[in-house]
């Protein structure tokens, strides 16, 4: 198991470096940046000021090392538009796209594995088929435009839940359930596929002969076997769902990190753009990691590797 | 599930994704207006069955375009997108995902290096970013989801690919003394192409709707172009007193891209791909 994690964490670490110089190299897909800054209305003389005072007039790969330095060191660099540390701004935003994130995964491990479970348990009866049928349609549904149809209904003709910002709790709801949707047909599936599959083993067999209750069976045995496969995939659903948060986030005007670098990239902020980049990227490789070490500590078959 | 009912869900796949090909195609033809001639004297009609005029049979929009001609001409731009998007990913993934299977060792080692450092990367966001540098235009939207949307290919190639890379017939050919570029070319890829082509249709939704939400973000497709994407964002300063302005290109979206799921799923049976998970 050491190795196989170690091999990970050494691969994990190559992707950082990586996703270092792809966040940065990003930013300077334009060309020049300094022109992109000050705009359509400037004057040479403007852009020329800027390129010196920004730093810009320096060689790409002495850019790169000063940033990747100071980004190691926690500092991000500064906002253009905010006028502040940028490593401040994702630390006043980041809590509601985290909020956000687990909201969403807590309703959808809530709706999918229930229902999988349930699926499973009836295989190839009408509910089963209902249930699939449902994860179907949640594939196909662009989230953006659930959300709009969503503040439509709920937020404007029912008046149940607030439809923008996160002044209070409820503000979470709408968003999440949105989120959330995303991510269920997938779960869904996978806990079904579990679930068919314990069920039809052995041990379920023995369960069973022994005269065990069916709610005993499945909660007991089946269950906690097909979860495991879905406990490690949630965790890189997770790190989906806050790359995905933008869309949500400028839905709802919810001033979380999605939103911050939407607003930048609009700006030209780019400071801003690499540093969120940089930032979901890590939080992405953080989960796979959890992922694949709870896959080792859960499974034993994987700990011989 | 039931053989009547999967061929039945796969059928109506077909016949969606097949019909919006040919309003794709015919588009020009079945328009009843110019989509993007503009009437500000007719701004926001609603469809004929809301009190509308048979003009308009689905209304007009924010700036009196009819909205069915609007319609029609944006399937061009999601089938557009869908399939260029599949090749230019296709391409990247299957390439990438064969090499590994088939070498292992180093070669996959790096191949997988690859695959995690994309994983890795936010997708909407840095594609936003790049459209919003390069500047926005339909290829630039193409190339971007292609560049970005290859990993599945990758992931899947490889493990099929390692699958049949022990298997007799491939053995045979090369005690036969066939090139490695034969081999992989001639006798694994048709091996492994029934799962490529399921891949295929779920890269394929999530091109069509990763360029909505692009577009409905301000950074896809750029105006006028009859995006659906481009129009429920144009619609939403007036949904909540015309709604149907966000519905009609947010059902047909959805049930595009259901059509080509239905049609994926019914592929995958046929040629017995696996199971989805």
């Amino acid at each position: 198991m050491l190795r196989f994690l170690l091999r990970r964490l050494a691969l994990a670490i190559l992707v950082c470096l990586t996703v270092l110089v792809v966040s940065f190299t990003l930013t300077r897909l334009s060309g020049d940046l300094a022109v992109a800054i000050a705009g359509p209305n400037a004057t040479a003389e403007d852009v020329a000021i800027i390129r010196k005072n920004y730093g810009l007039d320096r060689p790409l790969t002495v850019q790169f090392v000063d940033w990747a330095v100071h980004a190691a060191e926690g500092d991000l660099g500064r906002s253009y538009q905010y006028r502040a540390p940028v490593a401040d701004l994702i630390r006043d935003r980041l809590p509601v796209t985290l909020i956000l994130g687990l909201t969403g995964l807590v309703i959808a491990l809530l709706t999918a594995i229930p229902l999988g479970v349930l699926a499973a348990t009836r295989e190839g009866t009408l509910l089963d088929r209902g249930i699939m049928l449902v994860a179907l349609l949640g594939q196909a549904m662009p989230s953006f435009w659930l959300g709009l149809v969503l503040i439509i209904w709920f937020g404007l003709k029912l008046q149940w839940l607030p439809i923008s910002g996160v002044d209070t709790w409820q503000g979470y709801i709408l968003p999440g359930i949105v989120l959330a949707f995303s991510a269920i047909p997938a779960l869904m599936r996978l806990t079904r596929a579990g679930m068919v599959d314990a069920l039809a083993s052995d041990y379920i067999r023995t369960a069973r002969a022994k005269g065990l209750s069916l709610a005993s069976i499945v909660l007991k045995h089946a269950l906690r076997n097909a979860a495991m496969p879905v406990v490690s995939i949630a965790a890189v659903q997770l790190g989906f769902m806050l790359g995905g948060s933008i869309v949500i986030e400028t839905i709802f005007a919810l001033h979380g990190i999605g939103y911050l670098a939407w607003e930048s990239i609009l700006k030209s902020d780019f400071p801003v753009v690499q540093s969120v980049v940089l930032l979901l990227a890590l939080i992405y490789i953080a989960l796979t990691l959890l992922a694949d070490a709870m896959n080792a500590v859960l499974d034993p078959r994987l700990r011989a590797v | 599930m039931n053989l009547s009912v999967r061929s039945l869900a796969t059928t109506l796949g077909g016949v969606i994704v097949g019909g919006v090909l040919l309003v794709a195609i015919f588009a020009p033809l079945l328009a009843p207006h110019d989509p993007y001639a503009q009437d500000l004297m007719r701004r926001l009609v609603p469809p004929e069955w809301m009190g509308g005029t048979p003009l308009n049979p689905l209304g007009t929009d924010q700036l009196g375009r009819d909205y069915l001609s609007r319609l029609l001409y944006g399937a061009r731009i999601s089938m557009l997108i869908g399939t260029m998007a599949v090749v230019t990913s296709g391409a990247i993934g299957i390439t990438l995902g064969v090499l590994g299977g088939y070498f292992g060792g180093r070669v996959d080692d790096m191949v997988m290096f690859v695959i995690t450092t994309r994983l890795s990367i936010p997708l909407i966001l840095v594609a936003l970013t790049v459209v919003a540098l390069v500047g926005s235009s339909l290829t630039v939207v193409v190339l971007t989801l292609g560049l970005l949307l290859w990993d599945r290919f990758a992931v899947v190639a490889r493990t099929t690919t390692m699958q049949v890379r022990n298997l007799d017939y491939i053995a045979a050919a090369q005690a036969a003394g066939a090139s490695r570029v034969h081999i992989l070319l001639r006798e694994v890829l048709p091996n492994i192409v029934s799962h490529l082509v399921v891949v295929a249709t779920l890269e394929m939704a999530l091109a069509i709707l990763l360029e909505a939400a692009l577009s409905f973000l301000g950074l896809g497709v750029p105006p006028p172009l009859p995006s659906w994407g481009l129009m429920i964002a144009e619609g939403k300063d007036y949904m909540f007193f015309s709604p149907w302005v966000i519905m009609i290109p947010g059902i047909t979206l959805f049930v595009l891209v259901l059509g080509i799921n239905l049609l994926g799923d019914g592929l995958r049976d046929l040629l017995g791909a696996g199971r989805r998970v």
